[in-house]
């Protein structure tokens, strides 16, 4: 189960922030900061995965962009590192070589993206086909 | 700007956006956010009605400065007029506004409820998803009580769309977790299990976690699923990498499906039905063979896809751990993937391989890996890897392989990570005395131990190997000999000289006979490290000299000397003080003979299981328990024990009333090692025993021969009786008071008496007789009493109460009488809870502030937000936190709605200060927030018992405020 997704840059700003589970303003601020704390330290040669309090982050760099999902720990590691790249080709098409300023000035749709593909806290569809078709639906709609 | 010159969406938007962008400094950026919350505002409180578009670009303007991090107190009612615009986009910024920013406004709710519920009726399904996710997202008990009831419909409807069902599953889910007294599935069971049947691959993926959540908590009603799963899972493995066409990722067939089938039937036991069973074992082999074929794709999507689909099958396989062939095999491929060149894969391998160490089918096959697993100790970059490596050992470890596995952890411990050396410390610990077959190897381990990672061993360990040359006399002159040769390094760590003081007190005698080890010697080469130790560690010295002066007698007037100067006998600690005097008046006046008797060698302790394996499971913990903190602490609670007890140690000895080395009172249990406290008379209990775990000795084990008995409050196990109590809402009652009736029927009423101090309590028990015929055979489990209980009588008891630690569950008292022939038997909670040992603390508005904010690492802090269920009265909430034990601060917090307290939780292992503050909502009226954070006092790091203790706290106080009959 996905407890939180989060999108930030190296410098530790936030490109989008999901949560799944409740938590206080100040709890997710002093979540992100962690995330991005432990995740910037690593490099090439480390794993994709991280322990995180009790759960664990598997997260992607992709240029200067860290995708990173906090996971159950028991929760299977590699099909989440699979979602986090299904979600990101989606996120290409979408924007047509998807950049970080797409994510900066459409951050309102990044979410309808994330909500066709992530559904409280689960992975709710996997077909790019299906998702990019959806969405081109919901973008032809005034 | 690329979002601008794909020219859709809101033009003053992305302006806006490049103006935050733009802005040079923080002060700047505030200055620009203030001029477009001033320009909204205006907006929206302007005479001109806005149109659609404008509304929406302001509520997503709102939104954006919102998610910048700063606060947004306005622009909610028109997000929630957007909900109700038959345009899309409009919609879409409406219900984001609304999942981004809940308000519990209870106004709102209902308004956004309605729109809701328009949305799911409209037949739309691009409505009905927006709406879907909304619930989904929010997933509130509101929300839940307005829909649980209408998404099963939507879901099992046959004119659903496919996309509105997937979400309908997904948002009953999250319902269901959230609320799950809410979400009844009954009548739908059969046709949520068959949407496994799905034509539509979208929908199986998400109705399935739907149905394994179900299925976890209600396995026998939805156990039809194992064979659909089944099914489902053969016809994808068995296709080809085409035909799945959308659901093909890198030539891998419906990865993510595969993977929740997997994990779906790990809900269950292998399939009964023999072809059921059959079809699935076929396509674990399938999974397996493809690892094997060359991959259809160089990229690492393609084989991080199979592999996934690969780790779970193994899961399940090692979940079933009933088929030879199949683990082996997966070990097989587990093996390969141990030298892979990708981290992930390594790392993934081990992390499996340790599961199927535990397998007696597999055990034998994973031992053959180890030479690769100690390189991978040794040579891994990443430290998460290395853990892996070191769990594998462990769990690899057995008779044939210890030598060699202990002793490359033990040099691995002298470049370790500091994060994992404590852990790695209690495992060569472990390994070392389940597999010692001569106990000097054993010894030896452990003082390596002390020697490269003195720090992290913890007092578990060392008392442990005291406990086992104890009760070992063929290793105890082995072990003189060695910790005196250890006590010869310059510098030696503390521990070391905690167990070189102990075991030559003890066995001393058995190397005295070498003039290079005479008694002298060794008295002067522990006396030698004195000064450089602790307080704790002084007292255990001045016990061992004490021993000294029965084994050597020569050795009587140097130690006097040494007890009698003024540094010892006028030592400021109380304790030390106490101790030289002590010992130096025993050593004088008392007879060879008495002095003998006292200071005879230890007997035996009890065997029982090692306390350092307690403490390495509460050290890892269950894992990944979200919200689950107060049941694992429930689970702890028995073995918390261990941490606070001490080996029968000669080092605690030195007190008021008696000094007792060790006397035995019972066959198993010995003496108290504390100094017993004024209020009351030590006495033989549970709560002396010595290493292990509490478990083992419930409170109606113990002899019912002394005066008042200790109870222990941690024993799970309490007499064998119900574990609810008969009484829980009178219970509730004691939570901020000490007197009252804790129980009434038409025969029997108890009533309470009770006091506190630090970490002690003293209980009266009134036991009345309302009838006008006797009880006979009356019995409590507590203690004897008066078994006639006259009619219209009262009887008396009293009971001492001793807080070990940190616990949850209130010890149980049973009661049992005859009246007129009928046995009565009765279980009851005592209104124990952990908040009667608070003390209060004083302090000024800073200094609550400052450690207030000083405590904002996770396990320092819980907190609840609840409902509270009648009309929050300020003399009442007042009453409450001050019968709570905490201080309750006045004029501390500058909101006038808040309480804050704050107080310090005595027990004998440790203290706790907490620091507490209530948050009523004073808008809603209905929740109240209640975060409590907390430190130690103590100086080890706030460990697990902390964090259970506040989640006990919040708990405790929000029982408090449901039940108003506490007052």
């Amino acid at each position: 189960t996905i407890r939180f997704i989060l999108i930030q840059n190296r410098a530790g700003k936030t490109r989008l922030a999901k949560w799944y589970m409740q938590f206080d303003d100040d709890e997710k601020q002093k979540l992100i900061e962690e995330v991005h704390a432990v995740v910037t330290v690593r490099d090439a040669k480390h794993t994709n995965f991280v322990e995180f309090r009790n759960f664990k982050i598997i997260y992607r760099r992709y240029a200067g962009l860290y995708f990173c999902i906090c996971v159950d720990v028991t929760d299977n590691n590699l099909a989440y590192l699979e979602g986090i790249h299904n979600f990101v080709e989606v996120l290409n098409e979408y924007f047509h070589n998807v950049c970080e300023l797409d994510l900066v000035f459409n951050f309102y749709k990044v979410y309808t993206v994330v909500d066709e593909m992530f559904l409280a806290g689960e992975i709710r569809e996997t077909s790019q086909t299906k998702v990019l078709k959806q969405l081109l639906m919901l973008q032809s709609l005034e | 700007m690329p979002a601008v010159s794909k020219g859709d969406g809101m033009r003053g938007l992305a302006v806006f956006i490049s103006d935050i962008r733009n802005c040079k400094s923080k002060e700047a950026e505030i200055k620009r956010i203030n001029k477009e919350l001033a320009n909204i505002r205006s907006k929206f409180k302007g005479d001109k009605a806005l149109d659609g578009y404008s509304k929406k670009k302001y509520v997503c303007k709102l939104l954006f400065i919102f998610l910048l991090g700063h606060d947004i107190d306005f622009g909610h009612m028109e997000a929630v007029n957007l909900l109700s615009s038959n345009k899309y986009t409009e919609k879409q910024i409406g219900y984001l506004f609304i999942s981004v920013l809940v308000n519990s406004n209870s106004e709102l709710i209902r308004l956004i409820n309605n729109a809701i519920k328009n949305d799911l009726s409209s037949r739309n399904p691009t409505f009905m998803c927006l709406a879907l996710h909304c619930i989904a997202n929010v997933g509130s008990r509101e929300m839940a009580e307005a829909f649980a009831g209408e998404i099963p419909r939507i879901l099992v409807a046959g004119d659903t769309m496919d996309s509105v069902k997937q979400s309908a599953a997904l948002c009953l889910l999250r319902l269901y977790r959230t609320s799950p007294d809410l979400v009844l599935m009954g009548e739908w069971t059969s046709r949520v299990v068959h949407l496994l049947n799905d034509q539509h691959m979208g929908v199986v993926t998400a109705a399935i976690s739907l149905i394994t959540c179900l299925s976890q908590k209600n396995p026998e009603e939805f156990k039809t699923c194992v064979s659909l799963a089944v099914s489902r899972l053969s016809r994808i493995v068995s296709s080809a990498s085409t035909d799945l066409q959308d659901y093909t990722y890198y030539f891998v067939p419906a990865p993510w499906l595969s993977c929740k089938l997997l994990r779906l039937l790990q809900c269950y036991p292998p399939p009964e039905d023999g072809a059921v069973k059959g079809r699935l074992v076929e396509c674990l082999e399938t999974i397996l063979n493809k690892a094997q074929e060359p991959p259809k794709s160089k990229k690492v999507q393609h084989s991080n896809a199979k592999n996934a689909i690969l780790f779970e099958a193994i899961a399940l396989i090692i979940h079933y751990d009933s088929e030879p062939n199949l683990l082996v095999r997966a070990c097989n491929q587990l093996g390969q993937f141990l030298q892979h060149r990708e981290t992930n894969l390594r790392y993934l391998a081990l992390e499996s391989m340790c599961t199927l160490a535990s397998s007696e089918f597999s055990h034998e096959a994973v031992k053959t890996h180890i030479e690769t697993v100690i390189n991978a100790l040794k040579t891994e970059r990443d430290v998460s890897v290395r853990q892996r490596a070191a769990d594998l050992l462990y769990a690899m470890c057995d008779r044939s392989n210890a030598k060699q596995i202990v002793a490359e952890m033990l040099s691995y411990l002298e470049t370790a990570d500091y994060s994992i050396r404590e852990e790695m410390v209690l495992k060569v610990a472990i390994l070392a005395e389940k597999y010692a077959v001569d106990y000097s190897w054993y010894v030896d381990t452990i003082l390596n131990l002390i020697r490269i990672a003195g720090d992290y061993v913890s007092e578990e360990v060392w008392y442990r190997v005291i406990q086992i040359v104890i009760n070992r006399d063929d290793v105890q002159g082995y072990a003189a000999k060695t910790v005196f040769e250890a006590l010869q390094a310059p510098a030696c760590h503390e521990n070391m000289v905690k167990v070189g003081g102990y075991i030559l007190g003890e066995f001393g005698n058995l190397i005295a006979g070498d003039p290079r080890s005479s008694p002298l010697v060794q008295f002067n080469l522990l006396h030698s490290k004195f000064h450089l130790c602790s307080v704790p560690t002084r007292a255990l010295l001045l016990s061992a000299y004490i021993k000294f002066i029965n084994l050597f007698p020569e050795t009587k007037p140097t130690i006097q000397e040494v007890l009698r100067c003024d540094s010892q006998i006028r030592n400021s600690d109380v304790e030390l003080q106490q101790r030289a005097v002590e010992y130096l008046k025993l050593s004088s006046i008392a007879s060879t003979d008495v002095l003998a008797t006292v200071l005879e060698e230890m007997p035996p302790f009890p065997e029982r299981e090692s306390s350092i394996l307690a403490k390495l499971k509460k050290k890892k913990g269950p894992g990944a328990v979200s919200g689950n903190e107060l049941e694992e602490g429930k689970r702890e609670g028995g073995e918390l024990n261990g941490a606070g007890e001490r080996p029968g140690d000669s080092s605690a000895i030195g007190a008021s009333n008696a000094v007792r080395l060790h006397i035995p009172t019972h066959s198993l249990n010995y003496d108290i090692i504390y100094p017993p406290p004024p209020l009351f008379q030590s006495t033989p209990s549970p709560s002396a025993d010595l290493l292990g775990l509490r478990s083992a000795a419930p409170v109606s084990a113990a002899p019912p021969s002394a005066g008042s008995l200790l109870v222990d409050v941690f024993s799970e196990a309490g007499p064998a009786a119900p574990a609810a109590g008969a009484n829980d809402d009178g219970f509730l009652r004691f939570v901020c008071k000490n007197n009252g009736v804790l129980f009434e029927n038409q025969l029997l009423q108890i009533g309470v008496k009770s006091e506190y101090r630090q970490n002690l309590g003293r209980m009266y028990l009134f036991y009345g007789n309302k009838t006008s015929v006797q009880f006979v055979n009356f019995t409590t489990t507590l203690k004897p009493v008066d078994p006639l209980v006259e009619g219209g009588a009262q009887v008396q008891q009293v009971i001492n109460i001793e807080c070990l630690t940190v616990f949850s569950d209130a010890p149980l008292l049973n009661i049992k009488f005859r009246y007129g022939g009928a046995l009565q038997n009765l279980t009851l909670k005592l209104p124990v809870a952990i908040n009667k040992f608070f003390q209060p603390t004083e302090m000024s508005s800073h200094d609550f502030f400052q450690r207030w904010k000083q405590l904002s690492q996770p396990q320092q802090e819980a907190q609840k937000i609840f409902k509270a269920n009648h009309a929050m009265d300020t003399e009442v909430l007042k009453a409450k936190l001050l019968g709570l034990g905490t201080a309750l601060l006045e004029k501390v917090d500058p909101n006038p709605d808040n309480f804050v307290c704050a107080g310090v939780i005595q027990t004998k292992a440790q203290q706790v200060g907490c620091l507490l503050r209530l948050e009523p909502n004073a808008q809603a009226q209905v929740h109240t927030h209640f975060p409590v954070r907390a430190l130690g006092l103590e100086s080890r790091p706030l460990g697990v018992s902390s964090v259970t203790t506040l989640s006990l706290c919040v708990s405790v106080v929000h029982h408090s405020f449901i039940c108003n009959k506490c007052l």
